[in-house]
């Protein structure tokens, strides 16, 4: 599957496993309960490890658990659930997360600018989606007034 | 008033492109409607019973003369020749094409205005008191501040996709003539025990199915740490707010379901987390503030003789400069409102025509600005007493100093079942039977100050449950019926008000207004204004007059 990582079309290297699928080698990731339920077993896998977080589902039980992970997914059942931009700003702003967060779910290109500007980096479009055509709404707009994951010091520090 | 520098205009700008855009994707069928609907709605565009309406942004109801005369030249454009202004001081307009919005918003943006988040389920736009900066109760000044608030919460990358819409007014008096506890965060610069001026932060008002007064969460904020504070509190509830239901996703909801001692913790606990990150420089407090500074007031204008003079001689202008015009800090001066709520026209409406007078009266008489008011009229803040009869005669000629400001007939009004595809019930002719019923200017003064608010259904956008009388349209099987209140208020003593009884069919709803009037002339002592009297005598003696012959 094709996906946008950092501004550019590739082939994704993850496999998301269920809760049921056996583990296998290579890059993988499982949801919170298997984690909790796995977490010796998981932590000793030999390839990426990444997991998928919702919104339900509490960001702060996972932190002490985050030097384990190479990938967060943050899913968007739909996209007008906004939780998860909260999500990706405190993996990167508080928790100083360094590896990939990554959008999962209903993944549209008019919301792949906040999402970026929230620290998300990889994203796996919505099925009609188009990859190419998606890749200039990185450049919707070129300011924000905010302090945001890209620019950390707020327009009012720089005007 | 602010002025845009380059990088505020690019992202308007940019902004232009983007719906462009995404409005050519819709036409073309690349976006369903499900995915346009949010893209639109937070660029202020609805899909009404006649056609698309645009919702534009007035930012704390500050327009210049230059905007106005594009408000009215979009309105001719585009339009029918008339715009529809808010309670939240923003216009609206009723006709345009979708096709037609993105010209109509670069155009708009050519003059600095815009349609950002004027819907949708993200931060609207800040509103605040159309005598900010003129009156002398002032604390301090509230529009750098909504001005700051502004440009924080617009685009606001974290905050676009909400659990629901999320208000925000600011205020810089004890009088609240901006609602701010009927919304979901209420901002008051007041004085602490040292004398230090900084906010105290309500939260969780709101109007709609549930109406809510809004409470205190922090007695002072600090003003470098106001954003700060923000962030926390829409970081918290854009976590917690409800996803589940519609009805439930305000903050209000969150405040009642989790209590505010909870609610209060967690801000708390956010905030202290990111509050140096955020802390405003005063370099950036001043730039905004300099945009704010006094006009070149006329320091002799209280000398002037000849407004005495007038008052003396024209009764009509002395009536109207009693009822339609304020008090100024500076002496000499007055605030001067325009009324929007004509008897027969609908409340709220202005067309390109007095615009563009308007317009020009604002650059002759009040430094070229015009603000609008939450009350759906406007306001000219800076006229000097020696202008107030030459303006009165101009806006007397364009039908805009029917002197009601704060009578019966200042009624606040939704567009209702006539333009609105969400209403039950028709607001706007009802309202207008109302205005000409009590047409009779003495018997208005003589009631005092009455405010009816009226929404024809239970979204509420006119406010009824904060009406000294509210009316709500309801349908019943296909009829129109209202619901009546008794006694609330959205100023500074905010109250909810009481449930009159069972819904009135439509015919009646002048006759009922007329029996709670005469109830109410009955039962005051002397000059006891309306509220004052259902406050101290209770909904049961109106109860008792309105249902008393069925």
């Amino acid at each position: 599957m094709l996906i946008i990582k950092d501004r550019e079309i590739v082939e994704d290297n993850w496999v998301h496993l269920s809760d049921e699928d056996s583990l296998i080698d290579g890059n993988i990731t499982v949801t919170l309960t298997r984690w909790q339920e796995q977490h010796d077993l998981l932590s000793k896998h030999g390839s990426g490890l990444g997991i998928r977080l919702s919104g339900d589902e509490p960001l702060e039980e996972l932190v002490p658990d985050l030097h384990h992970f190479q990938l967060v997914v943050l899913l968007f059942p739909v996209f007008t659930d906004g939780r998860c931009y909260s999500y990706a700003r405190l993996l990167r702003d508080r928790y100083h997360f360094k590896g990939e967060v990554r959008a999962q779910g209903d993944v549209l290109r008019d919301q792949l600018f906040n999402m970026s500007q929230c620290g998300i980096n990889s994203f796996e479009l919505a099925k009609a989606e188009s990859a190419e055509q998606a890749l200039s709404a990185f450049d919707d707009f070129t300011e924000s007034y905010q302090a945001t994951v890209l620019r950390p010091e707020p327009l009012y520090r720089r005007r | 008033m602010y002025q845009y520098d380059e990088y505020d205009q690019t992202m308007i700008d940019q902004r232009v492109k983007q719906f462009r855009d995404q409005t050519r994707r819709f036409l073309a069928g690349e976006l369903t409607e499900d995915q346009f609907r949010p893209l639109r709605l937070m660029n202020g565009l609805y899909i009404q019973i006649h056609a698309p309406m645009l919702r534009v942004a007035i930012p704390y109801g500050m327009m210049s003369a230059t905007q106005v005369r594009m408000i009215a030249h979009v309105a001719r454009k585009y339009d029918k020749s008339f715009v529809h202004f808010t309670t939240r001081q923003n216009f609206q307009m009723n006709w345009p094409k979708l096709e037609d919005v993105p010209d109509i918003l670069e155009a708009l943006a050519s003059v600095q205005m815009h349609a950002i988040q004027s819907s949708g389920n993200c931060i609207r736009n800040v509103t605040s008191d159309q005598l900010a900066g003129v009156n002398a109760n002032e604390i301090e000044d509230p529009r750098p501040w909504a001005e700051i608030v502004r440009q924080w919460s617009t685009f606001h990358p974290e905050f676009a996709y909400l659990p629901r819409k999320f208000k925000i007014a600011v205020i810089g008096s004890p009088e609240d003539r901006a609602a701010t506890k009927l919304h979901d965060i209420g901002l008051h610069l007041v004085k602490n025990h040292d004398g230090q001026v900084g906010f105290e932060v309500f939260v969780g008002g709101g109007l709609g199915r549930t109406p809510v007064i809004g409470v205190q969460i922090r007695p002072f904020l600090e003003k470098q740490d106001l954003l700060s504070y923000l962030e926390a509190i829409l970081r918290v509830y854009n976590r917690l707010g409800r996803r589940d239901n519609k009805y439930k996703a305000r903050i209000k909801i969150t405040v009642r379901e989790h209590g505010i001692n909870h609610i209060r913790e967690l801000v708390e606990a956010e905030w202290v987390q990111i509050r140096e990150q955020l802390k405003l420089d005063q370099k950036e407090i001043d730039r905004v503030k300099q945009y704010f500074t006094e006009p070149d007031y006329d320091q002799d204008a209280q000398q002037d003789t000849s407004y005495s003079e007038m008052l003396g001689q024209d009764a009509a202008f002395a009536r109207w400069a009693k009822q339609n015009t304020a008090d100024h800090k500076v002496p000499g001066y007055r605030a001067v409102y325009v009324s929007l709520k004509k008897p027969g026209v609908p409340p709220g409406d202005i067309t390109s025509e007095q615009l563009e007078v308007l317009a020009d009266l604002a650059e002759e008489f009040s430094f070229a600005e015009i603000r609008s008011t939450h009350t759906q009229n406007l306001i000219f803040t800076d006229v000097k007493q020696a202008d107030l009869y030459a303006l009165w005669l101009r806006l007397e000629t364009e039908g805009l100093a029917t002197p009601n400001i704060n009578t019966l007939t200042d009624i606040i009004c939704c567009p209702g079942l006539d333009y609105c595809s969400l209403a039950n019930a028709s607001s706007i002719p009802v309202s207008l039977e109302i205005s000409e019923k009590f047409d009779d200017l003495d018997y208005l003064y003589d009631l005092g100050d009455i405010k009816i608010k009226f929404s024809g259904c239970m979204n509420g956008c006119a406010h009824q449950s904060v009406g000294h009388i509210g009316i709500l349209g309801v349908d019943k099987k296909g009829e129109e019926w209202y619901q009546f209140t008794l006694g609330g208020s959205s100023e500074a003593d905010a109250s909810l008000g009481e449930r009159l009884g069972r819904a009135i069919p439509k015919e009646d709803v002048v006759k009922t207004v007329t029996e709670i009037l005469e109830a109410y002339v009955d039962l005051r002592h002397q000059d006891e204004a309306f509220l004052s009297t259902v406050r101290r005598v209770g909904i049961e003696p109106f109860k008792e007059r309105v249902y008393a012959d069925n």
